[in-house]
């Protein structure tokens, strides 16, 4: 067929992405192009287009900013504990959830572990700031039965990232124990009934059957939470921290905010932004090609 | 199914009392706050409250309505769900149906499907967001917080995966009797997928109420914050440096202990009221975006 043809049969289609694809040009390729505020002299009165260019400036800054080092390990250390605690607590969760043989109760606990999902930072942030208070919070009472002293622990250092890994897998973990238990109900039963034949037990059962069954998921949603080695969760953080814990809380996101927005160092910000989509765009290009390998996971 | 050895019976005890535990985990910390937000404040402060409300009292909630900045910023954030959602899900359906095509009945189905996936590899990050915002015109304006977040690409993906799973024969007997795409679009595939429909609407939903971040940069008064931000502003935000006499004032006023819960909960409660209805939905919705066979 020939384009006049093909534009005649297709054209419907194309008529129907224009205006989603028209809101992506300006709102998500706009801001790629925005990137080059990383090498200019960014004058909000001239705009992107107009500010002048200064070279690698900003990048030269960026390098010398004394607090970047802390904040980039910070990144890598919250994103990475949370990516792991992500991916086992839902894994024994499902597992457990899967030998629960009363419908009732299953639905019922599913319908309350997806639940902190749906809640946003902020309404968890005003939750967490009024339990974690050291001198009224819930936890610190509790803890005072026991005897145990007043923990600071969202003004501690070292127990600040403990509550923020916490706190995301408990927001977490029941929705992504959904992928989980779809996996286990494509697993054959006949393998089931083959295995207490020849006088498995439940937990053999388990190890031989069900976890196998469920290794594919598993290997596809590490490889996919490459990704994710610089998202430490802004909306979280930013809920959630002070400047007593900068030092061991702050983030290549947050840092982005202050700089950028507070401080209006727009050029350097940007850079800052720059290393962090650079760095984002090899490893998920790179989580995607290893899950298309594993896995033969496709996007779309 | 399987004869109850005695260990596994006593696991299974252990195993219902360890996810009765957790499941309680996951909505203890809303009770405590609802039952805050209902107790008196000198209980409060006595430190009586635990689970629920100790000497009832609806005193905080009448402190919100008596404050018409609360009422403001939780019709803002009404009118942003009304015209977010619509707009997200009018793109959604009009850009997953074209990419559910193969590439032989629609000849560059495949770039633009790129087109669209590459803005989720790579970002401009916030700054150049922010400035593109910003010199389109959109700052202090509800546009703002509607238009930048129209296209929702995981909810396409979801939709165009479903679309990708009905019967072929269907759009061809449609096709037959001369229907064009629009018509197979809006006569065929949407009432065939409710399921999936109804999972992206809750992501929509719940993702435009509790956004908090565009409102709180892009809006310059804190009477056009929806929810979300004026919470973020008034109940957590304790550094003063960069607050408005205004903000401070507000801070002053709604930031004793029951005040901040009910207005804590009183921002959960649409996603409670929502969420059970659109459940059994989503679990079939996620699972067909998530996973292909």
């Amino acid at each position: 067929m020939n384009s006049v043809k093909l534009w005649k049969r297709d054209w419907p289609l194309h008529l129907m992405i224009f205006p989603g694809a028209l809101v992506v040009l300006i709102y998500s390729y706009g801001p790629l192009f925005g990137l080059t505020i990383a090498f200019k002299k960014f004058m909000p009165s001239k705009g992107i287009i107009g500010s002048p260019w200064n070279g690698l400036h900003n990048i030269q800054f960026m390098l010398s900013l004394p607090d970047l080092r802390q904040v980039i390990e910070n990144t890598f250390v919250i994103a990475i504990m949370k990516i792991v605690a992500g991916l086992l607590v839902p894994i024994v969760v499902a597992l457990l959830l899967n030998e629960v043989s009363k419908t009732a109760f299953k639905r019922a606990a599913q319908t309350l572990i997806y639940l902190p999902h749906f809640l946003s930072w902020v309404i968890l942030g005003g939750i967490m700031i009024d339990i974690l208070s050291p001198s009224d919070g819930i936890v610190n009472k509790i803890l005072k039965v026991f005897e145990i002293k007043p923990i600071y622990f969202l003004g501690d250092g070292h127990w600040f990232r403990f509550v923020l890994v916490v706190s995301d897998v408990w927001k977490e973990f029941g929705f992504s124990t959904i992928v989980y238990l779809a996996a286990l109900t494509s697993i054959n039963p006949v393998l089931y009934e083959a295995a207490v034949i020849d006088g498995a037990n439940r937990w053999r059962q388990t190890l031989h059957i069900t976890l196998p069954g469920m290794l594919p998921i598993i290997v596809l949603l590490a490889t996919l939470s490459l990704g994710n080695v610089l998202n430490a969760g802004f909306d979280q953080i930013f809920n959630l921290y002070n400047p007593m814990v900068y030092h061991s809380g702050d983030i290549i996101d947050t840092y982005v905010y202050r700089l950028g927005i507070q401080q209006a160092q727009y050029g350097i910000a940007t850079a800052v932004g720059l290393f962090k989509s650079l760095v984002s765009l090899v490893m998920i290009s790179l989580s995607y090609f290893l899950a298309y390998r594993l896995a033969n996971y496709r996007i779309f | 199914m399987d004869k109850m050895t005695p260990g596994y019976r006593f696991f299974s005890i252990l195993n219902y009392g360890l996810l009765l535990l957790i499941s309680i985990g996951c909505v203890l910390p809303l009770l405590h706050i609802f039952a805050l937000s209902f107790s008196s404040a000198s209980a409060v402060t006595s430190g009586e409250v635990t689970f629920w409300p100790v000497k009832w009292t609806a005193a905080a909630y009448r402190n919100i309505i008596d404050r018409p900045e609360y009422l403001t910023a939780f019709w803002v954030s009404v009118k942003r769900v009304a015209l977010g959602v619509g707009l997200n899900m009018a793109l959604t359906v009009l850009i997953a149906y074209p990419l559910s095509k193969e590439p032989r009945q629609f000849r560059g189905r495949t770039l633009y499907a790129w087109y669209f996936v590459f803005t989720m590899l790579f970002s401009g990050g916030l700054i150049p967001w922010y400035m593109v915002i910003k010199e389109t015109g959109l700052m202090d304006s509800l546009w703002a917080l509607v238009i930048p977040s129209a296209v929702p690409i995981f909810n396409v993906l979801v939709l165009l995966n479903f679309f990708r799973g009905l019967p072929k024969e269907l759009e061809e007997s449609a096709k037959i009797d001369g229907g064009g795409h629009f018509i197979v679009l809006f006569r065929i595939f949407l009432p065939l997928s409710l399921p999936a429909l109804a999972t992206i609407t809750l992501f929509a939903v719940v993702n435009h109420w509790n956004s908090w971040f565009d409102g709180l940069i892009l809006m310059n008064r804190v009477e056009h914050y929806p929810l979300q931000s004026f919470l973020q502003t008034v109940i957590i935000k304790q550094d003063p440096t960069y607050l408005t006499a205004k903000e401070l004032e507000l801070q002053a006023l709604m930031n004793d202990r029951t005040s901040r819960a009910a207005q804590v909960f009183v921002a959960a409660l649409p996603v409670l009221l929502v969420y059970p209805f659109l459940q059994r939905f989503f679990i079939k919705g996620i699972v067909l975006g998530s996973v292909k066979e």
